[in-house]
């Protein structure tokens, strides 16, 4: 058996079904593994040893009589800070949430009920950022190399992954935080259609383009973890009543005569020539299994990076108005009335970004200029909806970069937010339009740092997506 | 105060609805439970928690808009209204903005004569918790009334007087009852009301500036605010001073309005759609079948009433103003030869013995009826049928054994009467005089007298009939 830390969750799967590895020698390795390299990576803001060694005994248990709660039952994983879970601390890396335990889980975790959690893992303050440094508690740090970030906002979920530090994840996605973390790091991350999986539970950063997914070691991990989570949830408005499939049933299949489109705005201005060589060359790697790849252009792609931060920051304003210090979390000291309350306690609270949105999206919202910004936005919303459509309409998928560089160094950006918001303009036009999308590694720049490819597809076509990521993912390994 | 002004005023109501369950939880509604028992995550905003509409909320808002002649739109969309108090623990509060469930109805009010006042809009929305403002200083929330549903109906400025005022509340109030969308329990807190008023010189084409008192919960607040109000704006225009459009606290106690907040301090809301819920979208058919639950209105019962038993239009809007007097009418009315004899004894001597916010009136139908008989027949006279009356309020059964029991049928026969009436005006011989010297009262004293004396079962037409045919010997 290869090393516990370095095999898929389908793997260890395998092997537990084979009585070749019991659930609790699985999570024993890990948090040795997490003991190891935590120093170094920093993932984890909350570890649980002991939950997730009872949960590894208990999956033990059932699988010894032929009980296995789920696909997932007994594997090791581990939750991005924002996904509520009960009895165990939940602070979406913000000071304002330091000692929130919620009462109550997110509907995905009694979904991944039989897992064994690991622990909780860090991000940007409420999934505000690109590149994890934005959480107050702690830096993560690229597994690949140590002095750069890895990604954002569900860092801490790539990094954990990718140091062998969890057998998966989950993260949150709003504007790329799955996608770009997974590229940084080199593992795979999926991003599923608007209203597959559930949001209840997850702390909303803006209600309309969050969506909870996977980060993995592949793409078959990717479909494993899918099927545990997707299903329609009566307590999410927004989640789609529909039945699915095996999301993995695809793999394997040839990708002949199936269409990929290279919108050429995704590959002008910005875009570091490495990335775009790698990307280029998973599209011809593609085309070599059969693909046709047709060049096509999407005109609205220059709007949707203004678009998606007016209209995130404008749900987040309101989104994060419950922090309030009044009912929990953090509150100041020190008040006269309940408006120096509010006012200290967010003011202490929040971290600087969060703060600037806050007040972006405030601003947007007012009187006076509703029309001129959030309106607006959603006028383009529509728009690149409408250039989704149309390409989709000819094409299987869209080919895409995930992100304009490879991993930046830690400290690089994070003062120049407009830089830091600009590296967010391949992965926000999915959010934009609710599609799935999923980013895997396709290569290394000059430096050795992984380079993610995108792939998009229309709504509900996970299966067909992650089809066509496994015949890259094989040819890129080769 | 100068007669050549006239108010202007809307009102904005806001019902609590009578669903089991929260608007976005399955967290009850009952009224009077101790603090912070009846509320969960979603009702108080827990992160990561997300609100589900109560489809029943939709259905009752589409009752009280059917009911009110209103338009129901087939696409409306949920809005958050965003702002902060310790009472509302997102920071907004759901609620609809630029496309509301219902609009462009109208309700019909009867003060001094038929008038139709427009509703603008009702929207459904959700209302906010309860602040308990300790004696030490401190203050407590309770978060029960969190998430229960509420209706707001924006009225047209169709309104001209305080007592139109009462007339389209107790109008909206009784339909709401009626259609089971709200219990209208005012001292609960189910039926609140903010007004919108403003003067103008009587003729006028234009409104003058508003001023809004919010929070108006008993008829009784609702028409001393209007009645300071108007007087208060009148006088300032008066001295050459202009109205501030600004929300005004009415003070219970001192029975004046006072500043809150002006215009310019007004809170910018900054409604946008809220991202949690989807919009609300309704086929005809969903429409029509709402419809098919709505029961017999206060209107068209009224004009029943005026049409089969004759009722005075002022009487019957009294009657139907609450759903269980009026069906109580309906049964006993059946019974009975004489409908309008029964609305009085209802209208006089139940109205009279029910108390505030009480409908239920404990006499059997049967025995209204046949009570309403005896005196259209003559057999007891209106004093004996209002005693009859509170004595089967207290305990019910069948008045004519009642009246049989006391001895208490009316005297008609004049060979028992005349004496009494004799021996009575032989008693009063100065009565009797001032009589005959022209004060033709005196002649009532001498008929209350031989009443008195016939134990107040006389018949008190053949009693005057006697006493004037006595005074003119």
């Amino acid at each position: 058996m290869k090393e516990i830390c370095k095999m898929t969750a389908t793997a260890l799967k395998a092997a537990m079904e084979a009585g070749e590895l019991s659930s609790r020698e699985a999570t024993e390795a890990y948090l040795t593994a997490i003991e190891e390299r935590e120093k170094d990576i920093r993932a984890y803001l909350t570890i649980t040893p002991k939950t997730a060694l009872a949960q590894a005994d208990a999956a033990d248990k059932r699988r010894g009589r032929g009980e296995a709660l789920s696909p997932l039952d007994g594997i090791p994983g581990a939750i991005k800070d924002n996904i509520c879970t009960k009895n165990v601390r939940t602070t979406c890396a913000s000071r304002m949430l330091e000692n929130f335990v919620p009462p109550y889980d997110a509907t995905v975790m009694g979904k991944l009920s039989g897992i064994a959690m690991l622990g909780k893992l860090n991000m940007d303050e409420f999934a505000m950022g690109s590149s994890t440094e934005n959480s107050f508690y702690q830096i993560t740090h690229n597994p690949r190399d140590l002095s750069r970030v890895p990604g954002g906002s569900s860092g801490g979920s790539a990094a954990a992954v990718a140091a062998g530090e969890a057998a998966f994840a989950l993260g949150s996605d709003t504007g790329g935080s799955i996608r770009q973390p997974a590229a940084f790091c080199g593992v795979v991350g999926l991003k599923p259609t608007y209203g597959v999986v559930s949001r209840f539970g997850l702390i909303a950063f803006a209600s309309s383009l969050d969506q909870i997914g996977t980060l993995t070691r592949d793409v078959r991990d990717g479909a494993l973890l899918l099927n545990a989570i997707a299903g329609h949830d009566p307590k999410d408005a927004t989640s789609v009543k529909r039945e699915y499939s095996d999301f993995g049933a695809q793999i394997g299949r040839e990708i002949r005569g199936m269409r990929v489109a290279l919108p050429k705005e995704y590959f002008g201005e910005g875009l570091h020539p490495e990335v775009k060589e790698a990307v280029l060359a998973a599209a011809k790697k593609l085309e070599g299994q059969g693909a046709e790849i047709v060049e096509t252009s999407m005109p609205s792609l220059e709007h949707a990076l203004a678009a998606y931060y007016v209209i995130s920051c404008a749900e987040a304003s309101s989104n994060l108005a419950r922090f309030d210090g009044v009912k929990y979390g953090f509150r100041a000291e020190g008040y006269e009335n309940i408006n120096e309350l509010y006012d200290k306690s967010r003011s202490e609270g929040f971290g600087r970004e969060v703060k600037r949105r806050i007040l972006l999206g405030s601003f947007v919202l007012s009187a006076g200029y509703y029309d001129a910004y959030y309106k607006k936005a959603m006028q383009v919303r529509t728009l690149v909806k409408r250039d989704f459509d149309r390409i989709l309409s000819e094409n299987d998928l869209i080919l895409s970069p995930v992100a304009p560089t490879a991993a930046y160094k830690i400290g690089e950006k994070i003062d120049d937010p407009l830089t830091m918001y600009m590296g967010d303009a391949y992965t926000v036009p999915v959010n934009i339009a609710g599609l799935p999308a999923v980013s895997l590694p396709c290569g290394t720049d000059g430096a050795g740092l992984p380079v993610g490819a995108q792939l998009i597809g229309k709504p509900f076509s996970e299966a067909e997506i992650l089809r066509a990521a496994y015949v890259l993912e094989k040819e890129a390994a080769i | 105060m100068k007669p050549n002004y006239e108010m202007v005023i809307g009102l904005e109501v806001h019902a609590e609805l009578k669903t089991e369950t929260k608007i976005f939880c399955s967290c009850s509604t009952a009224f009077g439970a101790a603090p912070n028992t009846q509320c969960c995550p979603v009702c108080m905003g827990m992160p990561g928690t997300l609100p589900v509409l109560n489809e029943k909320v939709v259905e009752y808002a589409v009752k009280a808009g059917l009911a009110t002649h209103c338009r129901i739109a087939p696409f409306s969309k949920e809005d958050r209204k965003n702002y902060f108090y310790p009472d509302l623990p997102k920071a907004y509060q759901i609620s609809q903005y630029d496309l509301p469930l219902c609009s462009q109805g109208y309700l019909e009010i009867e003060c001094g004569g038929k008038k139709r006042i427009g509703i603008t809009r009702i929207h459904i929305e959700e209302d906010a918790g309860k602040l308990v403002h300790q004696p030490d200083g401190g203050t407590l929330c309770d978060y029960n009334r969190c998430g229960v549903p509420l209706i707001e109906i924006v009225s047209e400025p169709d309104l001209r007087s305080a007592d139109e005022v009462d007339a389209y509340l107790k109008k909206l109030r009784s339909i709401l009852v009626y259609t089971g969308v709200s219990d209208g329990k005012m001292q609960e807190g189910s039926l609140r009301c903010d007004v919108n008023l403003s003067v103008r010189k009587k003729g006028a084409a234009e409104f003058g500036t508003r001023t809004e008192m919010k929070n108006l919960n008993s008829f009784q607040f609702i028409g001393k605010a209007i009645a300071y109000e108007f007087r208060r704006q009148v006088e300032a225009l008066e001295a050459g001073e202009s109205i501030v459009q600004e929300t005004r606290r009415f003070d219970e106690k001192t029975g004046k309005t006072y500043s809150m907040r002006s215009k310019e301090d007004a809170d910018d809301y900054r409604y946008f759609p809220d991202p949690d819920l989807v919009p609300i979208e309704l086929s005809e058919e969903y429409v029509e079948q709402v419809k098919k639950t709505i029961p017999r209105l206060p209107d068209e019962r009224k004009a029943a009433y005026m049409e089969q038993y004759g009722l005075k239009a002022a009487d019957a809007e009294n009657l139907v103003s609450e759903r269980e007097i009026a069906d109580a009418f309906e049964a006993a009315a059946k019974q009975t030869k004489d409908a309008r004899t029964l609305a009085h004894l209802i209208l006089s001597e139940g109205f009279r013995l029910l108390g505030a916010g009480e409908t239920q009136i404990p006499i059997a139908p049967e025995h209204l009826a046949k009570l309403a008989d005896l005196l259209a027949e003559g057999r007891i006279n209106n004093a004996t049928g209002k005693k009859l009356f509170a004595q089967l309020w207290e305990r019910d059964g069948d008045p004519a054994a009642l009246a049989e029991e006391q001895n208490l049928w009316q005297i008609s026969d004049e060979s028992v009467l005349r004496p009494l009436a004799e021996s009575v005006l032989a008693r009063n011989p100065k009565t009797v005089e001032s009589y005959r010297s022209g004060k033709v009262q005196a002649m009532q004293a001498l008929i209350g007298q031989t009443m008195g004396a016939a134990g107040g079962q006389g018949n008190p037409a053949v009693i005057r009939r006697i006493v004037e045919e006595l005074l003119k010997q």
